[in-house]
């Protein structure tokens, strides 16, 4: 078995069939179809993830958050009123995908919901929080991306260094603390130290 | 104890069978692009086949050896010169410390790999030494290499291939090699249709869209590389427009984004997706598509899930059988 991969709805297998080939008259994914089934048949334990509660410091708005504005006009909003929103709800990573350590995150506030940008971005900075249809997520590389910028994050998503490699988990209940903008330099320097 | 990067090539990368265990996390497989090159390279030298190689494409690199190494090309057909002499294909070859191996012009296919025997040896990141340019990560400081870069490879051991060495031993030529080889490496894509499984929501696409799919010659587009083959030739779109929530994709997944042009994910594909997946390529076409290039033509088969796993079983049965034949050899 190479990797598990655990998705909204579904968990991938990723496997080499010669694992499964013990039988030359079964083909590898009947057979370790069968093997699942019967596991699952069986029952596995349930295993409730531990809880952690994550606290994510975010600069809201200006040049870390572009598309604050528009999202505040788009539900009749100022911009603190979205920030507070985005800041008082309950939060929880459903997967990690797309990126190393960049994590979907379930919980925006119904009031905040607003599709994908209708071009995306050919440059998202690494730490941009964003939103779109129900969900959050935070950019952990610097890549392309089409959902709408609200803040920016210090803290460094992907982690190669650690074991696991990322800040956030499927599972973790995550909150956004507005941090001022005086202080998005200083957290940056201190998290992304250990990178370098 | 290295070998220097005189010309680095167009993209030239160190990759192994890739980065497993972290896809749930979102760390891209990677890997090499094609699997069966790197095994036969790693084969005719007598490593392991998760042991890193240089993946070199279209435009290969000029390099120094700065040790005596045994090596072999598998893959892309390049008219490769150790010094004076031509380099021999699909075999080992044990080259003479201070040779330089340049990369020419490119016959058929892609992509070639250049196995060392004991490996590339930079270090692992996450149990992967391939290389993941958008992080970064693994290879050689996470890039492409550059000129003037040592890559760290262990020292030539005689006494694996007896005969090899006696040869080098006994000439002045830059290298040493055989009369066999591992047989042809680069066969195009375009030759022969691409198996593909029908795929998650092969269901979405009407009977007429399923058989534009499988009877449209399409086009590779320039736009595609390690990550992913866009895909130009026929529209292909679901019977009516589909919400999907994201989930795994794989190596050789042909999903159709909106704009109805299937892409093709490659060996740098990303963990997950949300569009429509209308087919899977059977694993074992992958290294046909990969010495595929952009605007060369492909064509899809219908295949089933059994019958590409069989046909799959079939190549690991050949890999075993040639790593014997190469043992046996070898030692006489």
């Amino acid at each position: 078995m190479l990797d598990v991969v655990p998705a909204f709805t579904t968990v991938a297998l990723h496997y080499r069939p010669e694992a499964f080939a013990d039988d030359p008259a079964v083909v590898p994914f009947e057979r370790l179809a069968a093997r699942l089934e019967e596991i699952l048949t069986r029952g596995v334990g349930r295993r409730p993830p531990p809880t952690r509660r994550m606290e994510i410091p975010v600069c809201y708005g200006g040049e870390h958050g572009p598309d604050l504005p528009q999202l505040a006009r788009a539900h009749g909003l100022a911009a603190d009123e979205v920030i507070a929103l985005h800041c008082a709800s309950p939060h929880v990573v459903h997967m990690l995908g797309f990126a190393p350590g960049h994590p979907y995150i379930a919980g925006l506030d119904k009031r905040l919901a607003m599709p994908r940008r209708a071009t995306p971005r050919l440059k998202v900075a690494a730490g941009s929080v964003a939103v779109a249809g129900s969900q959050s997520t935070i950019y952990s590389l610097e890549t392309p991306g089409g959902w709408n910028l609200i803040g920016r994050t210090p803290l460094r998503l992907f982690l190669p260094e650690q074991d696991p490699p990322c800040l956030l988990q499927p599972g973790d209940e995550v909150r956004f603390v507005a941090i001022p903008a005086k202080e998005f330099g200083p957290l940056r320097e201190a998290a992304w130290q250990s990178a370098r | 104890m290295t070998i220097e990067v005189i010309k680095p090539g167009l993209l030239t990368t160190v990759q192994d069978l890739g980065r497993f265990g972290y896809q749930r996390f979102g760390v891209v497989a990677g890997g090499v692009m094609d699997e069966r090159a790197h095994r036969l390279a790693n084969i005719m030298v007598g490593n392991e086949a998760d042991a890193a190689t240089l993946e070199v494409t279209l435009q290969g690199p000029t390099l120094r050896f700065g040790v005596t190494a045994l090596i072999a090309v598998c893959g892309a057909e390049f008219a490769a010169r150790l010094d004076r002499t031509a380099l021999p294909y699909g075999r080992p070859v044990l080259v003479r410390a201070g040779a330089v191996l340049e990369f020419r012009g490119l016959g058929r296919g892609c992509r070639a790999y250049l196995a060392v025997r004991g490996g590339i040896g930079v270090p692992a990141v996450m149990a992967s030494r391939s290389t993941y340019v958008r992080a970064a990560l693994g290879g050689l400081e996470g890039r492409a290499l550059q000129k003037g870069d040592k890559l760290p490879i262990t020292p030539h051991a005689p006494g694996w291939f007896p005969a090899l060495d006696a040869a080098l031993r006994k000439s002045d030529a830059p290298c040493a090699s055989v009369r066999w080889s591992a047989g042809d490496s680069a066969a195009g894509a375009a030759t022969r249709p691409v198996r593909v499984i029908a795929g998650p929501q092969w269901e979405l696409f009407s009977q007429e869209t399923r058989a534009l799919f499988v009877g449209t010659s399409f086009r590779i587009s320039v736009n595609s590389d390690r990550m992913g083959y866009r895909l130009s030739g026929a529209t292909i779109k679901p019977r009516r427009a589909v919400e999907m929530i994201s989930e795994a994709v794989a190596f050789g997944t042909v999903q159709v984004p909106p704009d109805g042009n299937p892409i093709i994910l490659m060996a740098d594909r990303q963990t997950s997706g949300g569009y429509p997946k209308i087919a899977q390529v059977a694993a074992v076409d992958l290294p046909r598509l990969a010495q595929t290039r952009p605007l060369e033509p492909v064509r899809f088969t219908l295949a089933t899930l059994g019958e590409a796993q069989r046909a799959y079983l079939a190549r690991e049965a050949e890999f075993a059988l040639l790593r014997e034949s190469v043992d046996l050899r070898r030692r006489t």
